[in-house]
């Protein structure tokens, strides 16, 4: 039987791991190798890494940083951070990623066809990042949330799906960091809009909040951040991850809903 | 003494398996030199992407004649995973291109009822069910779990060379075996334990 993949989103600024609270307040998490080995012997799903400063700085994440992670990740890893070119691409591949995130550069959709053809539609995952314009809209942002696509979530991933793209990253920026549970409307609509995977972000803070989001939005992967670093109320730092167990009692029993 | 490389056709993530097996305490090498792979005593064919690509590349190389030849004359093992097991079969939807025909097979692309459901890539973890004994499952339960990512599925015309299954709305091969020729859909790679053990198993043939 199928399962969603659940998957840690790990942050990186200045070399360190931070959390943020909707996509400002980095705090300081800890050394995201050493996170790696954690989640190694915790067997998680898959990983994914995104250099929330790299597309502002005009750089690319770190090659050296994506080896490194490749010499320890013993599951699946995606790594998003200044992808602009399809050499960057093939670098972060040949460091040992399994996937792409692109946010920034989405709009190039030229760029993201040329992707999806030379790389393989699974290799390329685009990241939605989502939140209310002023009094306006429900848009689609990139450039760490500064820059308005002018895009819905919807006809963005659309557009992306046409063009190649093997799976959505639907991230609400309002909900980040505030572990209350995800955007439950906004995943749907998409889920709803295309036929390639969606992953929800942003907002999940225990494990219903993932079974919420998979049996009512059809997400295909549930992805979060401070639910995998924080612990407790008083969120103090501990890398964590559901036992196997759990996620087998959550996900392959149809009579929950 | 064993001689293991691993095929470099330039489709897709080679360091993934290099390394498990490292962690696994073997020393694989990645290599696209025919005179190399004339001489290993097990390949390993990965990849990831377009079928009619990897055929070009293969062909290219200079690839295509030699790994027929060690294959099927010199009965070396050989371990196809994900696109690699796909390439074994006669022909693909993906390009409408021919691959090595090794097995009576063809490769499909998912055509799923349920799309809000069952999404196209097929990605996530899934159950692999034994068709039939294998040493690939030596030790592992005969419902296993893997990592998948594909579009594509193969459709076997030969019964007898199913090795296992996986349902995704409906039941596709995940696994084919015939011989030295072993080929697996998902990524054991990325499979934690399961994926470790799995390749450890086709270690000892």
């Amino acid at each position: 039987m199928f399962r969603p993949r659940v998957i840690p989103v790990l942050l990186l600024k200045n070399k360190g791991l931070v959390k943020s609270t909707k996509f400002r307040d980095h705090h300081y998490i800890g050394d995201p190798i050493n996170a790696v080995k954690i989640f190694n012997d915790l067997k998680a799903d898959e990983l994914a890494f995104l250099d929330i400063m790299a597309s502002k700085e005009k750089r690319l994440i770190s090659l050296d940083f994506v080896s490194k992670v490749g010499e320890e990740a013993n599951m699946p890893f995606a790594v998003g951070g200044g992808i602009s070119t399809l050499e960057h691409i093939r670098q972060i591949i040949a460091a040992g990623a399994e996937k792409v995130i692109i946010n920034t550069q989405a709009t190039n959709t030229a760029f993201i066809r040329e992707a999806a053809d030379t790389f393989g539609s699974s290799t390329i995952a685009v990241c939605l990042d989502v939140k209310k314009k002023l009094f306006g809209k429900v848009q689609t942002w990139v450039m760490a949330g500064e820059k308005s696509t002018g895009y819905s979530p919807v006809d963005f991933a659309r557009m992306m799906q046409d063009n190649g793209v093997g799976e959505i990253i639907i991230q609400s920026i309002e909900q980040d960091g505030m572990m209350q549970g995800y955007d439950i409307n906004l995943i749907k609509n998409v889920s709803e809009a295309v036929t390639i995977p969606v992953i929800a972000l942003g907002g999940a803070g225990n494990l219903s909040h993932l079974n919420q989001a998979y049996r009512d939005a059809y997400a295909n992967g549930l992805a979060a951040g401070s639910m995998f670093v924080y612990h407790g109320p008083r969120k103090g730092i501990l890398i964590n991850y559901p036992e196997k167990t759990e996620l087998n009692n959550l996900f392959y029993n149809e009579n929950i809903s | 003494m064993d001689n293991l490389i691993i095929i470099d056709y330039g489709m897709g993530n080679l360091h993934s398996v290099k390394k498990k097996l490292h962690r696994i305490g073997v020393k694989a090498d990645i290599s696209n030199n025919p005179e190399t792979i004339k001489k290993a005593s097990k390949l390993f064919l990965p990849g990831v992407g377009h079928f009619s690509k990897a055929m070009q590349n293969l062909k290219e190389l200079g690839l295509y004649d030699i790994l027929n030849e060690a294959v099927l004359m010199k009965k070396i093992p050989i371990l196809g995973i994900c696109l690699g097991l796909q390439l074994m079969a006669k022909h693909s939807e993906e390009g409408d291109e021919y691959g090595f025909g090794w097995f009576d097979a063809e490769v499909v692309k998912f055509t799923i009822k349920d799309q809000l459901k069952h999404k196209v890539p097929h990605m996530g973890w899934n159950h692999v069910i034994a068709n039939k004994s294998s040493i690939l499952f030596d030790g592992l339960s005969g419902a296993q779990e893997f990592y998948f990512v594909h579009s594509y599925h193969i459709k076997s015309n030969e019964p007898t060379d199913i090795l296992a299954t996986t349902d995704y709305e409906y039941p596709f091969v995940s696994a084919l075996e015939k011989e030295n020729i072993f080929g697996v859909q998902f990524h054991p790679e990325k499979s934690h334990d399961a994926g470790e053990k799995m390749l450890a198993n086709f270690l000892k043939l």
